[in-house]
């Protein structure tokens, strides 16, 4: 193998570290790609003073896939597929944000039948994210039967998705103008059931964390960010209202009708570690008060918008239509075109304020498509939290802030 | 909207000639800046007590070769005050393509930068830390510019691997 490939030196890492790292009394230690309570292949580059953290350096990119370039050669319904792999945990949140920004680019309709099912979606895909954030946290933390309770109830969920598009993750089902077809028979029974059963569940997932005195040490006052420095950071979502800001897009911008719902937005007050976990515990309430009421709500009417220029007619009509037959055939061999501009759209995802940046140049292929993911800012900030604490923290630390590395690389 | 009229006629009074355009598409502002005041006009939003544009939510690029200016490297301000996001665009030059950092401004346009910088290969003059961050290190190329190949790679493993190098298709600049 040339040696170039393997090279690199300590002259290009001097900035980051201290000076006594180059004198040899504080030791490097390479911790990661490949170590699982790094979720995903995250290395951090700390320096270590005895078992203190003076520096850590966080070095992303091994799951970097390219999605973006891949979506400029596909047509706007196709890159929806490639949305779910970004954030590969909360794949309707991406969807949805990949939806809206088609919709907000050529000013489509969504019908509201389609809207409230993606609200009761997106918000169980929340809690299956925060799940496994749970199960995960909890693990690294030292307590190994959270995890197996939190994947037995993420299974529901993913079964509930199966059943809507026939796939239990990259579902795509959010489509340009609403969803793919219409929720099948029995959907509504099952989530009312998981509605039924979960909120006992949580209480055994805090019966087994909140007040265990072990956790409570691992986790109180350990990685703590004040609310400031959070912003600073771009630190958004469950991380920085466990900072103790009031800051939800759901609530500040809201989309797909979340204005219509009723709930609160849980804030913590210290910023460590155990309110970053005690946050989304709460948002696991909320988000079922949510699911409950867009459930009882749920209107009836189509799930597609209308707009024959952008969605392609359903089965039923191509047999009898013209017209219908030319749609059909003109959007799935070469899309549609979308008007020349740029728009943002954000949405708040598990992880937090998840924007997508979406240019046309009048073609029917998006000419740019960018996707500010919130776990790229958490990383960012986590060498801020990491100072000062000790390498077991670190451990602690990041899976309290529940960066995905699919999110970070894309 | 109605702040972002008003952000706009801020800069306008404040920094003369650096705004360029102010666009409206779908009910979203951009204001189109020279890039020598993008810096202050970064710190006039941020600082004024009444705009407050206190996130920065996003920060990337788009390449329009073989059109000049080739790129723009587009920011997104947020404020938690208001509620209202404000698009920033700065036009750059194809050939060694410089903006001045926000870095001192948004601490978190260090890694949106590097990845811009990555991407694009246009440069932050005043960066802390301008390596590559997302491919590795002794990359070639900036994969996301529009003359940059999209295709598969043969995999190298150590018995082909300086044989397929040979003759690997890089985007030599």
């Amino acid at each position: 193998m040339a040696q170039t490939q393997m090279q690199i030196t300590l002259d290009e890492l001097k900035h980051l570290v201290s000076d006594r790292a180059i004198e040899g009394e504080t030791m490097l230690l390479n911790m990661g790609p490949q170590h699982p309570s790094t979720h995903g292949v995250l290395r951090l580059l700390l320096e270590l003073d005895g078992e203190r953290v003076v520096n850590c350096i966080p070095d992303i990119g091994f799951l970097h896939t390219g999605i973006e370039k891949n979506m400029e050669a596909k047509s706007y319904e196709k890159a929806l597929v490639m949305t779910d792999r970004i954030d590969y945990l909360n794949n309707l949140g991406n969807n949805l944000c990949f939806c809206l920004a088609i919709e907000k680019l050529v000013d489509l309709d969504v019908p509201p039948r389609a809207q409230t099912i993606r609200v009761i979606l997106t918000e169980l895909q929340r809690i299956a994210s925060h799940l496994v954030f749970l199960g995960t946290h909890a693990l690294d933390t030292g307590a190994m039967s959270v995890f197996l309770y939190c994947f037995r109830e993420r299974e529901i969920i993913l079964d509930i998705f199966e059943m809507c598009s026939g796939a239990r993750m990259m579902t795509s089902y959010f489509r340009p103008g609403g969803l793919w077809r219409d929720i099948p028979v029995g959907f509504e029974d099952a989530v009312s059931d998981f509605l039924s059963v979960f909120p006992e569940r949580i209480d055994q997932y805090e019966a087994l964390l909140s007040k265990n005195p072990i956790y409570l040490d691992r986790t109180k006052n350990i990685g703590t960010i004040s609310a400031e420095d959070a912003l600073r950071w771009g630190v958004t979502g469950p991380n920085l209202r466990a900072s103790g800001v009031d800051f939800d897009l759901r609530k500040a911008h809201p989309y797909s009708g979340y204005e219509l719902y009723e709930f609160d937005v849980p804030i913590g007050v210290n910023g460590d570690v155990y309110d970053r976990y005690f946050v989304r515990i709460l948002e696991f309430r909320q988000s079922l008060r949510i699911i409950q009421q867009a459930l009882d709500n749920l209107p009836e009417g189509p799930t597609r918008s209308n707009n024959r220029k952008f969605v392609p007619p359903p089965r039923s009509e191509i047999g009898t239509s013209m017209e219908a037959l030319i749609h059909h055939f003109k959007l799935w061999t070469e899309g549609f075109p979308a008007p020349k501009g740029a728009v943002y759209m954000a949405i708040e995802s598990s992880r937090g304020m998840l924007g997508c940046y979406l240019e046309s140049d009048g073609s029917n292929k998006p000419h740019r498509v960018h996707f500010q993911t919130p776990s790229f800012n958490i990383l960012q900030a986590m060498p801020l939290m990491a100072k000062g604490h000790l390498v077991a923290d670190i451990v602690a630390i990041i899976s309290s802030l529940d960066p995905l590395l699919g999110d970070v690389d894309r | 909207m109605k702040q972002a009229k008003k952000a706009a006629a801020l800069l306008r009074k404040k920094l003369e000639n650096g705004v360029l355009a102010v666009e409206e598409f779908r009910g979203q502002s951009t204001i189109v800046l020279n890039r020598d005041v993008i810096v202050e006009a970064c710190q006039i939003l941020r600082d004024d007590s009444d705009l407050d544009f206190n996130i920065l939510a996003a920060l990337t690029a788009v390449d329009y070769w073989p059109e000049e200016p080739r790129f723009a490297v587009v920011y997104q301000l947020y404020s938690i005050a208001n509620n209202t996001f404000i698009g920033l665009r700065v036009p750059l030059r194809g050939t060694s393509p410089e903006v001045s950092t926000v870095e001192t401004v948004y601490p978190n346009a260090n890694w949106r930068e590097r990845e811009v910088y990555d991407m694009f290969g246009i440069s932050f003059t005043g960066h802390s830390d301008l390596r590559r961050i997302l491919m590795p290190f002794n990359w070639e190329g900036h994969p996301l510019r529009k003359d940059y190949p999209l295709g598969e790679e043969e995999i190298q493993f150590s018995f082909n691997y300086d044989e397929i190098d040979r003759r690997k298709p890089y985007a030599r600049e």
